[in-house]
């Protein structure tokens, strides 16, 4: 299933709409990585608001593409991860270390905002 | 009833018994006597009754009359069960004896006690009246033990179930009480926590956090354990595992009101400390939670 990248200013946004295989995630990862350097976008959404369940492939593959995005000289937020899911990540120890987080789009594109900023 | 009797009263009993065999259980004609026997000799029964509950000194919460009262419907109630072999009514006023009594602090022990007390003191005015005639005293006692069992097991029940409810009220009481998540400003949440955290108590308040953050849209919450004297190492990582998932949520956990204890429990378990935000008291927490927030609170005089 191939999850959309939108362009909207110089932020991607990637809506993740049903649960992922792994072959979908590097797939995912791939194109976005791609993409980021080819819209000059200066930050990356990755929403996950459809998401009822985060497996571990799928938290380190989004924790790959955040240091991945940053070496390519954007920053990432991941927005939207429900109440449930966030708790059963913490207690597998998916903890998302280092990746911004945001409660939906609407506050990803608030942070972003805010860091680009601070950096300008 | 597989006795072999040869005894004259006893065959006598049994005619009638056999009689009465289709309209009513078995050893109905023994009971009525027996219920007769029992309001024949009520009064001084009662009194009796009474005498023993004081010397074993059970409900001594009560007065001698308040005693002396609920001994009378007690007793009443105890020997209409008896009559009808019916139980719901006694259960009806166990129930209600226990509500009005349980408050005033009267335990599980006493209500057994008084009831097998009355158990014993008619049992032995059952001895004193047919001690001479020894065959019908166990036909008697046949009939009087598996009931009088299932009247003290009823009461006993009643009492135990009644006190069960209501610690299970006051438990939902305590649960919805103990964890409220307040806003007290635009994307501040505060989650003041009063008392002992168990496993259960945790897991909800997590949850209430975690639903709190999403539908008041909040980036900074304040959870103050000022109440919290000291909590275990499941608890604690409990905690810790929640200040995480919220960030995980986008909101920032500051934690006030750490005790000297259960500082030495989170560090005993070896968290990380860089990712706990932690300030001494639930002021500290508030204006740090409004500094990011990019709130600053001034005197009217100075905004002006």
């Amino acid at each position: 299933m191939e999850v959309p990248i939108l362009k909207q200013g110089d932020v991607l946004i990637a809506t993740v709409q049903a649960a992922l295989t792994d072959a979908d995630l590097l797939h995912f990862r791939t194109s976005l990585i791609q993409q980021v350097v080819r819209c000059r976008s200066r930050g990356v959404i990755v929403d996950v608001t459809s998401l009822d369940v985060m497996d571990s492939f799928a938290s380190r593959t989004l924790r790959e593409i955040a240091q991945m995005i940053r070496l390519r000289g954007a920053e990432t937020v991941i927005v939207g991860i429900q109440p449930e899911v966030a708790f059963t990540m913490v207690q597998l120890g998916l903890k998302l270390e280092d990746v911004a987080t945001a409660l939906d789009l609407e506050e990803g594109l608030a942070h972003l905002q805010q860091r680009s900023a601070s950096t300008a | 009833m597989a006795r072999i009797d040869t005894d004259s009263s006893s065959t006598q009993v049994q005619e009638e018994y056999s009689e009465s065999a289709e309209r009513t259980k078995p050893g109905s004609v023994l009971l009525r006597e027996l219920v007769a026997h029992l309001r024949d000799n009520r009064t001084q029964l009662r009194e009796e009754w009474a005498r023993r509950i004081t010397e074993a000194r059970l409900l001594t919460a009560m007065t001698k009359e308040e005693v002396f009262a609920e001994a009378t419907s007690v007793y009443n109630n105890y020997v209409e069960a008896l009559e009808t072999g019916t139980f719901e009514a006694l259960q009806a006023y166990a129930r209600n004896l226990s509500e009005r009594i349980i408050p005033r602090g009267v335990e599980t022990h006493e209500v057994v006690g008084i009831v097998l007390l009355l158990r014993d003191v008619l049992a032995r005015s059952l001895f004193a009246k047919y001690q001479t005639d020894f065959t019908k005293l166990n036909r008697i006692l046949d009939a009087y033990e598996p009931a009088a069992n299932r009247i003290a097991n009823t009461v006993a029940v009643g009492f135990v179930q009644e006190r069960e409810r209501i610690i299970r009220e006051q438990q939902e009481a305590i649960r919805e009480l103990s964890t409220p998540v307040l806003q007290v400003r635009e994307r501040l949440l505060i989650l003041p926590i009063i008392g002992v955290i168990d496993a259960q108590r945790a897991r909800q308040l997590t949850e209430q956090l975690l639903r709190g953050i999403r539908t008041n849209r909040a980036k900074v919450v304040v959870i103050d354990i000022t109440g919290v004297a000291a909590m275990d190492a499941t608890v604690a990582n409990h905690l810790v595992q929640t200040v995480e998932a919220s960030r995980l949520l986008g909101a920032t956990v500051i934690v006030t009101g750490l005790s000297p204890e259960i500082a030495q429990t989170i560090v005993n378990i070896g968290v990380d400390l860089g990712k706990m935000n932690t300030v001494g008291d639930l002021q500290g927490g508030i204006e740090q939670a409004e500094r990011l927030l990019g709130y600053k609170a001034v005197p009217l005089a100075e905004a002006s």
